[in-house]
């Protein structure tokens, strides 16, 4: 199920201020600055056709006795906090979408509390005399179509879309509704002459993909109701997305050497940037841009998440030599780790790679951080960065941006 | 960023009394009101997390008998308030 605080932030700010309850209320962005634009609305402003990012004058244009509040960050994420803990009463299955949305996977749960739809009641029930704030919740066996439901009727309703009645609930609605459909698709989808979700179902994924790509297909596949995407365990995601370090190197670089030790560099310091914080990655990606500063970047999944510069170095490096062709010299390079999961979740051993020569691996790590952290980074250095002694000035973890002066220079490479 | 404060009429914060038991148990005696008077909490009935739509706010929310007559002393961020009647 996927459950939405209705207008979340225009919610607790009404709640809090008794006096406006009755008016049209915005929630804008530095009023002072003259620049804030509205972040969200009760329904009496919306029902004035004010809408979400527009600035504070145009709205007052719609609406000259609008109320305008200033946001009150710290008290929404609490609200937010205290929300989380009512879905986690029900299940430890609660991805956060943002503040105000997030879905539950209650399938493990409905024998305690009962079926879903009394649970999806009961969440709502709590929101209102906990919180004092109410949420629409959408029922449904996928995410999407969840989420679709948690539109459909506000505020404080629950919406239940079933095998049964999809074609009838989701089909007719334009095909704009639909996660992920954003201006762009929805006018490639209008020029085919797909205008509703039930269009989507019905067009041929391969035609879909053809036009709009590997997205095509996964549309294709949220309109028949074939997502069947978890809904992710709490503690498993993580707020922060990616780690990454990048470099424009002071001299475009020119050969598989030059990038195997800048990936080395930048390897070693994602991936001591992610023990820091208690993070693994499962998929590398790799930016590249050539000295006429065209940019691309390419992607590799691991078999199982990782935060070992070994790992991240090799997989990146066996993919830039598939990728790239020397047609143009290098000028920066980056190496980012990302669709992160916490360290310490649980893993799955694997039968196929040598666990012992991880479990070494990690040991050896986690060591040079601890020398790092104790003697400064320049106390141990992979052989390979030795190949140029003013290598020494280099420290990405913790200057950022480096810029070896010495590193690069004609020759000293080859 | 600034902290922002709400003033509302009707959210009235109070001073309280109260014992926190060994075992974590945590008990309002009594209410010390605007005007200095003190109000002894005879039993407390409920305790639930609860909002407040009269004072605007939401947080433990306990039912104390005062006097024969039940009044909601709600516990936020460390605060007490109560409703004006």
């Amino acid at each position: 199920m996927h459950s939405d605080l209705n207008n979340y932030y225009a919610s607790v700010e009404c709640l809090y201020r008794p006096e406006i309850r009755d008016k049209p209320v915005a929630v804008c962005g530095s009023q002072e600055a003259r620049h804030g634009i509205v972040l969200a609305k009760n329904y009496l402003a919306k029902a004035t056709g004010i809408q979400t990012g527009e600035v504070i004058w145009q709205a007052r244009l719609k609406c000259p006795n609008l109320v305008v509040v200033p946001p009150n960050y710290p008290l929404y994420l609490r609200y937010s906090r205290l929300a989380r803990e009512i879905y986690a009463y029900y299940t430890d299955q609660v991805e956060p979408f943002g503040l105000d949305e997030a879905w539950l996977d209650v399938t493990g749960s409905t024998h305690i509390f009962g079926d879903r739809i009394k649970i999806a009641n009961e969440i709502r029930k709590r929101m209102k005399d906990e919180l004092g704030i109410t949420a629409s919740v959408g029922v449904s066996w996928n995410k999407i179509f969840a989420k679709l439901g948690s539109d459909l009727k506000k505020p404080d309703a629950t919406t239940v879309i079933t095998r049964e009645n999809y074609k009838q609930v989701v089909w007719p609605l334009p095909a704009s509704d639909l996660l992920y459909v954003g201006r762009a698709t929805k006018r490639k989808l209008a020029y085919y002459g797909i205008g509703t979700i039930g269009d989507i179902a019905a067009a041929d994924p391969i035609f879909l993909k053809s036009r709009l790509g590997k997205w095509g297909e996964v549309l294709w596949a949220f309109a028949n109701g074939y997502d069947n995407s978890p809904v992710i365990r709490m503690g498993e995601e993580s707020i922060i997305k990616s780690i990454g370090n990048s470099i424009t190197t002071p001299r475009d670089l020119e050969s598989d050497e030059d990038v195997w030790m800048t990936i080395c560099i930048l390897s070693e310091s994602v991936a001591a940037r992610l023990r820091e914080q208690g993070f693994k990655c499962r998929t590398v990606h790799v930016h590249v841009r050539d000295k006429d500063l065209f940019t691309f970047g390419f992607q590799g999944k691991f078999p199982k998440p990782t935060n070992l510069s070994n790992n991240l170095a090799d997989k990146a490096m066996t993919m830039f030599r598939e990728q790239y062709n020397w047609s143009n010299s290098i000028r920066s390079l980056g190496v980012r780790g990302c669709d992160l999961v916490t360290a310490d979740a649980s893993e799955q051993l694997s039968l196929f790679c040598d666990e012992s020569r991880r479990i070494k691996q990690e040991n050896l790590e986690t060591t040079v951080d601890t020398l790092r952290q104790r003697f400064g980074h320049l106390a141990i250095q992979r052989a390979v960065l030795l190949q140029d002694s003013d290598l020494s000035t280099i420290n990405p973890k913790e200057d950022h941006v480096i810029h070896p002066v010495a590193f690069f220079k004609e020759g000293r490479l080859t | 960023m600034d902290t922002i404060t709400y003033d509302n009429p009707s959210k009235i914060y109070v001073t309280v009394k109260a014992i926190f038991y060994a075992d974590g148990l945590l008990r309002p005696m009594s209410i010390i009101w605007e005007d200095d008077r003190e109000y002894t909490i005879d039993k407390v009935t409920d305790i639930r997390r609860a909002a407040s739509l009269k004072a605007g706010g939401t947080g433990l929310r306990y039912t104390c008998r005062i006097n024969g007559k039940d009044t909601y002393l709600f516990l936020e961020e460390g605060r007490w308030f109560v409703e004006r009647k």
